[in-house]
C-alpha cells in the first residue's frame, strides 16, 4: 500500500526538519511585530490580527513538528529498539538517526510553545 | 568481512619509508611551508594561547586600576583601548582561533583520516590569523588600539574624534580573521562528513565530531552578519556612508542587531568545542562509554539552532517593542534546556563509571560548576526587567566571566592536559596540575564573585575609576586579589607546559587508556594513521581487539603510498562506505603569499593607502589563481588506485560527490548569509521611515530589471557550457566567452541605476545602502567573471576535459548562488520602492 506520509528518506539533513521549523516560526514572529510595530500607524487593522496571525502560524508550525516526530518515531521503528544504537549495522544507524530527530523535536515543540506564550499575554507594541 | 592485509616486515619498512617521504615536514627555514595539520594545528594553538596571555595580562593590567578607589595607574584614554582589547582578543583571537586549532590538530585523528580534505586552507587561515592578531594586539604599543569596547557601538565607534585608527584596524583587522574563520568551517563540516574512517557511520562518529559540525554550522550562519556590518560600518567611515548617523536616515541599531547575531551563537560557539571536549574526557575518566549518546545530538543540535534567537537580550534596553523582547526572552530560557542535558549526560556517565579524578578531569568538574553559577545568572538577565537594572552593570561582567572561563577556559585547560601526551608523548605533572587548578579555581571565585555584589550595587562597566563613597572598594580590592591568584594559577600552568620534562621509558601511546581513535597514533609520525581502519564501535580502542596492532601493521586501507602523493580516504556521509581515494596538498609556499598579501589589502585599506591596498589585491588575486591552477583538480595518472583490502577507489570525482563541491556550496552558504544580511538592513531602514527614500531617487526600475536579465542570461550560458562540456563539444568555449561578455554587461547596467539617477551615498542611508547592495552584486559579478575565464582557460589547457570537469561544475555552483543574488538585488531595488510607495 502506498503511504501518504513520505517514505523514509535516506539524508542527515532530516535530523534538522523541526529546529528548521522553530526558526521560521520564530524568526516569522519577531518579523511580524517588528514590522506591525514600525508601520502600525499606515496601517488598517490592529495587533489582535497579527496576534491571531501568528497564533496560527503557532499551530502551523506545531503540526510540522509533530509530523516530523512521528516521522521520526517511524524511523525509530516506533521504539522497538532501545539506546544506544551503537552496532556497526545499517539498522541501528537508521535507529540512532530517528531517535535523535524524535528528541529534538520534543525540545523545538516546547522551544515553539515557550516564543508563543508572549502572544497570549501581550496585547499591544508597548516600548 | 572484508580480509585484511598481510604485509612481510620488509614490505611493511618500504611501505613506512614511503609514507614518511610523503608526509615528511620539511627542516630548516621551510618548515614554515608545511601544512600538514598537526604543524597547522600546533601553532595555530599556541598563537591563541600567547594572545589569550596577552588580553590576560590587559585584564590585570585593569584590575590593577580598580584595585582601589581614585586610582590613577592608567589614564582613562588607556583604560578604554586596554578593555577594548582585552575582550576583542579575548573573544576573537582566542576562544574561536583556540577551537579552530584544536580541530584542526585532532580531527583527522578522531575521524581515522590522514589529513582533513583541505591542508592548505588551513595554513591559508593561521597565516590570515597570525597576521591579523598582530595588527590588532600590535596597535596598544603605538596607542591607537580600538577603544570603544569590544561591540564597538556607534556612534560613539564612528566618531573619529573619539575613536581614531583603532576602529578602523578593530573593522579590518578582524574581517580578516572572520575569513580564517569561515576557512575553518568549510575545512571542519567537509572532513568531518566526508573523510570519516570506513564504517564510522554517523551513529559512530566521536561526540567531538558532532559538536565541531554543529560548532562549523553555527560559523557559517553567525560570522557573516558581522561582515556585513563591518562592510557597513567601514563605508561609514571611510566614505562617510551615513549608515549609522542619524541625521541622515542611518540607525546605531542595525549595527548591534548584525553585531549580536554574530555575537550571540559566538558564545556557543566558543562554548560547545570546549564542551566537546568535555565529552571526549568525561567517558575515558569514567572508564565507560558515554550515556546518553544521541541526548548529547540533541544538545549539540538544540543548542546550535536556539542559540541565534537571543541576540536581542543583549538589546534589551534599546526601546524594542516589549512583545519582541519577550520572544528573545523566551528563546533564552529555552536555551537552558538542552544545555542542562549535557550537563546531566556528564554527571550521569560519571555515576555509572568509576571516576578517576585525575587534572583533566579536575579542571572539567571545575569548570562545569563555575559554568553552572554562570548559567543560573545568565537565566537571571533573559528575563528583560532584572536585564534592565543589571544591564551594563559588573553583574554582567560577572555573569560573562562565569560563562565562558566557566564553559570555555577550564574545559581548554582540561583538554590540554588530557590531550598533551597525544601532542608530545609525554604527561603533564599531576601535581603542578593541582596546583595550578587550585589557585585559578579559588583565585577565579575570589577575583569574579564579588562582580554580582558590585555590580548590584550599581557599579557600571567600563569605568576606569571610581569615588571612595560609593561602596564598592571592598568588592574590587578582593577582586584584584582573586584575579592575580587567578593568574598565578594560570603561570603555573604554563610552566608547567614548557618546563623541560624527563625522558620517559617505553612507548605509551595511550596513557590515559582512553576508547577513542586519535590515541593509536604515533606523535613521532606525521602520517597520522599508519593505515586507515575499518571503525565497527564508538570506542575503537575499547571494543575492537587488536585494532591499534592491525593499524599499525598496514592491514587496513592506505598502508603505503606509492603514488608518492599524500591521500587520505573520502567515505559516503551516512554509511561511511569508501567511496574516493583523495588526494591533498602538500608542502607550499601559496597558502602563506596568498594570506600575507590578503593581509596587505586589510592593513593598507587601514590607513587608506590605496596604491598598496591594489597592488596587494592583485598579487591576492595571482596567488589565488596560482594556488588553484596547480593544486587543484588535477587529472591522475590513472583513473582508480589500489587503497588496499582489494579495493580500488577513483582519485578525480566532481559534482557533489566531491569535497570541492562541497566546499563551494558551504563557502557560498555562508556568502549568502552576508547578502541576506545586507538586505536585512534595507529593510530595516524601511521600517524606521515613513518613507525610507526620503524623497531621493531611487534605481528606477529599467536597469536594476536589464541587470537582472543579463545575469539570468550569463548563469544560463554557464549552465550551457557545463553541458556542452560534458558533451565534449567544442561550442563549451563560446559558452563560456559569452557568459563572461554577459557577465561584464549586467555588472555594469547593474551600475547604471544608481549612477544614472543621481544617487549620492553620502547624502542618506537609502542611496547609500542601494549603492552597497549593488556593489555587492557586482564584486560577486566579478568574481563570476574570473570563474568563467579560469574554466575557459583549463579548457584551452585541456586541465579540465570531458571526464575531468571538477572546474565547471563547481563554478556552476557558484553561479548558482550569483543568480539567486542577482535576482533578490535587483527585484529588491528595482520593484520594493514601488510596492511600498
Amino acid at each position: 500500500m502506498k503511504s501518504v506520509i513520505p517514505r523514509e528518506v535516506e539524508s542527515l539533513w532530516t535530523l534538522f526538519t523541526a529546529p528548521t521549523v522553530w526558526a521560521i516560526h520564530f524568526l516569522g514572529c519577531y518579523a511580524a511585530v517588528a514590522v506591525y510595530c514600525a508601520k502600525a500607524a499606515s496601517l488598517d487593522f490592529g495587533f489582535a490580527v497579527v496576534r491571531l496571525a501568528l497564533g496560527g502560524l503557532t499551530v502551523l508550525a506545531l503540526m510540522a513538528i509533530v509530523l516530523s516526530a512521528y516521522l521520526a518515531w517511524r524511523q525509530w521503528g516506533f521504539g522497538s529498539g532501545d539506546p544506544p544504537h551503537d552496532e556497526p549495522t545499517r539498522r541501528d544507524r537508521t535507529l540512532f538517526q530517528g531517535f535523535a530527530t524524535l528528541l529534538l523535536s520534543g525540545l523545538s515543540f516546547v522551544a515553539v510553545v515557550y516564543a508563543a506564550i508572549p502572544l497570549i499575554f501581550i496585547a499591544e507594541c508597548q516600548r | 568481512m572484508v580480509e585484511l592485509g598481510n604485509f612481510s616486515p620488509e614490505e611493511r619498512a618500504a611501505q613506512e619509508e614511503r609514507l614518511r617521504s610523503v608526509w615528511k615536514t620539511p627542516g630548516g627555514w621551510r618548515y614554515w611551508t608545511s601544512v600538514n595539520n598537526s604543524e597547522i594545528g600546533l601553532w595555530y594553538g599556541v598563537t591563541a594561547f600567547a594572545f589569550m596571555l596577552f588580553a590576560g595580562l590587559l585584564g590585570l593590567l585593569m584590575r590593577a586600576q580598580l584595585a582601589t578607589p581614585n586610582n590613577d595607574l592608567i589614564s582613562a584614554d588607556l583604560y578604554n583601548q586596554a578593555f577594548t582589547l582585552h575582550g576583542t582578543v579575548m573573544m576573537f583571537l582566542f576562544a574561536v582561533p583556540i577551537f579552530e586549532a584544536v580541530a584542526i590538530f585532532l580531527l583527522p585523528s578522531m575521524l581515522g583520516a590522514r589529513e582533513l580534505p583541505f591542508p592548505r586552507l588551513s595554513a591559508f587561515g593561521f597565516w590570515s590569523f597570525l597576521l591579523g592578531g598582530i595588527f590588532v594586539c600590535g596597535s596598544i604599543f603605538f596607542d591607537s588600539a580600538p577603544n570603544a569596547g569590544w561591540f564597538m557601538y556607534p556612534p560613539l565607534a564612528t566618531d573619529k574624534e573619539y575613536a581614531g585608527i583603532g576602529a578602523d584596524i578593530w573593522l579590518l583587522g578582524l574581517s580578516f580573521i572572520e575569513v580564517a574563520s569561515i576557512a575553518a568551517a568549510v575545512e571542519i563540516i567537509v572532513g568531518i562528513m566526508k573523510c570519516r574512517a570506513p564504517g564510522m557511520r554517523i551513529n559512530m562518529m566521536p561526540m567531538f565530531a558532532w559538536y565541531l559540525l554543529i560548532v562549523a554550522g553555527m560559523i557559517l550562519f553567525a560570522f557573516p552578519p558581522l561582515i556585513a556590518g563591518d562592510i557597513l560600518f567601514e563605508m561609514e567611515r571611510m566614505f562617510d556612508w551615513p549608515f549609522f548617523d542619524v541625521s541622515r536616515g542611518g540607525d546605531p541599531l542595525l549595527w548591534q542587531h548584525l553585531f549580536w547575531i554574530f555575537g550571540h551563537p559566538e558564545v556557543y560557539i566558543v562554548f560547545l568545542p570546549a564542551i566537546a571536549l568535555m565529552a571526549m574526557i568525561v567517558p575515558t575518566f569514567s572508564q565507560r562509554p558515554i550515556v546518553g549518546y544521541s541526548w548529547i545530538v540533541l544538545a549539540a543540535v538544540g543548542t546550535g539552532f536556539l542559540s541565534f534567537g537571543l541576540w536581542v537580550h543583549h538589546m534589551f534596553t534599546t526601546g524594542l517593542p516589549q512583545i519582541s523582547l519577550a520572544f528573545f526572552s523566551a528563546a533564552s530560557e529555552a536555551v537552558a534546556i538542552p544545555t542542562g542535558v549535557q550537563i546531566f549526560v556528564f554527571i550521569a556517565t560519571m555515576l555509572a563509571g568509576r571516576v578517576i579524578f585525575s587534572v583533566p578531569m579536575l579542571f572539567g568538574a571545575g569548570g562545569l560548576a563555575i559554568f553552572t553559577i554562570g548559567g543560573l545568572t545568565g537565566v537571571m538577565v533573559a528575563l528583560a526587567p532584572f536585564d534592565w537594572q543589571a544591564h551594563d552593570t559588573y553583574f554582567i561582567v560577572a555573569h560573562l566571566h562565569y560563562v565562558l572561563i566557566g564553559g570555555m577556559f577550564f574545559p581548554i585547560v582540561a583538554g590540554i592536559y588530557y590531550y598533551f601526551p597525544f601532542v608530545t608523548g609525554k604527561k603533564l605533572s599531576a601535581a603542578w596540575g593541582k596546583l595550578a587548578f587550585w589557585l585559578m579555581f579559588v583565585g577565579f571565585n575570589l577575583g569574579f564573585f564579588p562582580m554580582h555584589l558590585s555590580g548590584l550595587r550599581g557599579m557600571p562597566r567600563r569605568v576606569f575609576t571610581y569615588p571612595e563613597e560609593f561602596g564598592w572598594n571592598l568588592f574590587n580590592l578582593v577582586s584584584t586579589v582573586g584575579a592575580f591568584i587567578f593568574a598565578a594559577g594560570v603561570a603555573t600552568f604554563v610552566i608547567d607546559i614548557l618546563r623541560p620534562k624527563p625522558k620517559t621509558s617505553g612507548r605509551n601511546l595511550n596513557p590515559w587508556s582512553a576508547g577513542t581513535l586519535e590515541w593509536t597514533n604515533d606523535p613521532q609520525e606525521s602520517w597520522g594513521m599508519r593505515s586507515v581502519p575499518i571503525i565497527t564501535s564508538r570506542y575503537p580502542l575499547w571494543e575492537q581487539p587488536d585494532l591499534q596492532a592491525n593499524i599499525e601493521a598496514g592491514r587496513y586501507y592506505l598502508p603505503d603510498a606509492k603514488s608518492g602523493k599524500r591521500e587520505t580516504l573520502v567515505t559516503s556521509v551516512l554509511d561511511a562506505e569508501p567511496i574516493q581515494c583523495l588526494r591533498v596538498g602538500g608542502v607550499s609556499y601559496v597558502p602563506m603569499i596568498s594570506a600575507l598579501a590578503l593581509g596587505g589589502v586589510f592593513i593598507a585599506l587601514t590607513f587608506h593607502w590605496w596604491i598598496p591596498t591594489i597592488i596587494c589585491a592583485i598579487i591576492t588575486l595571482i596567488a589565488i589563481v596560482w594556488w588553484l591552477w596547480t593544486g587543484t583538480a588535477q587529472i591522475p595518472e590513472a583513473e582508480k588506485v589500489d587503497v588496499g583490502l582489494g579495493q580500488e577507489l577513483p582519485v578525480y570525482v566532481s559534482g557533489p560527490a566531491s569535497v570541492g563541491w562541497w566546499a563551494m556550496f558551504i563557502t557560498m552558504v555562508g556568502d549568502g548569509t552576508a547578502f541576506a544580511s545586507l538586505i536585512f538592513g534595507y529593510f530595516f531602514y524601511w521600517t524606521v521611515h515613513d518613507d525610507f527614500t526620503t524623497g531621493a531617487p531611487g534605481p528606477g526600475a529599467l536597469w536594476p530589471m536589464v541587470a537582472l536579465s543579463l545575469f539570468i542570461i550569463a548563469w544560463l550560458l554557464t549552465i550551457v557550457a557545463r553541458h556542452l562540456n560534458a558533451r565534449g563539444h567544442p561550442g563549451c568555449r563560446l559558452a563560456l566567452a559569452a557568459g563572461i561578455f554577459a557577465t561584464v554587461a549586467a555588472c555594469l547596467a547593474g551600475l547604471a541605476g544608481p549612477y544614472f539617477h543621481g544617487m549620492d551615498p553620502t547624502s542618506n542611508v537609502y542611496p547609500a545602502t542601494v549603492w552597497v547592495i549593488v556593489i555587492w552584486t557586482v564584486v560577486h559579478g566579478a568574481v563570476g567573471i574570473v570563474m568563467q575565464a579560469y574554466c575557459l582557460a583549463r579548457n584551452f589547457a585541456g586541465r579540465m576535459t570531458t571526464e575531468y570537469d571538477q572546474d565547471i561544475r563547481n563554478v556552476t555552483l557558484y553561479w548558482h548562488f550569483m543568480a539567486f543574488t542577482a535576482v533578490i538585488t535587483f527585484a529588491v531595488l528595482g520593484l520594493f520602492p514601488m510596492v511600498s510607495a
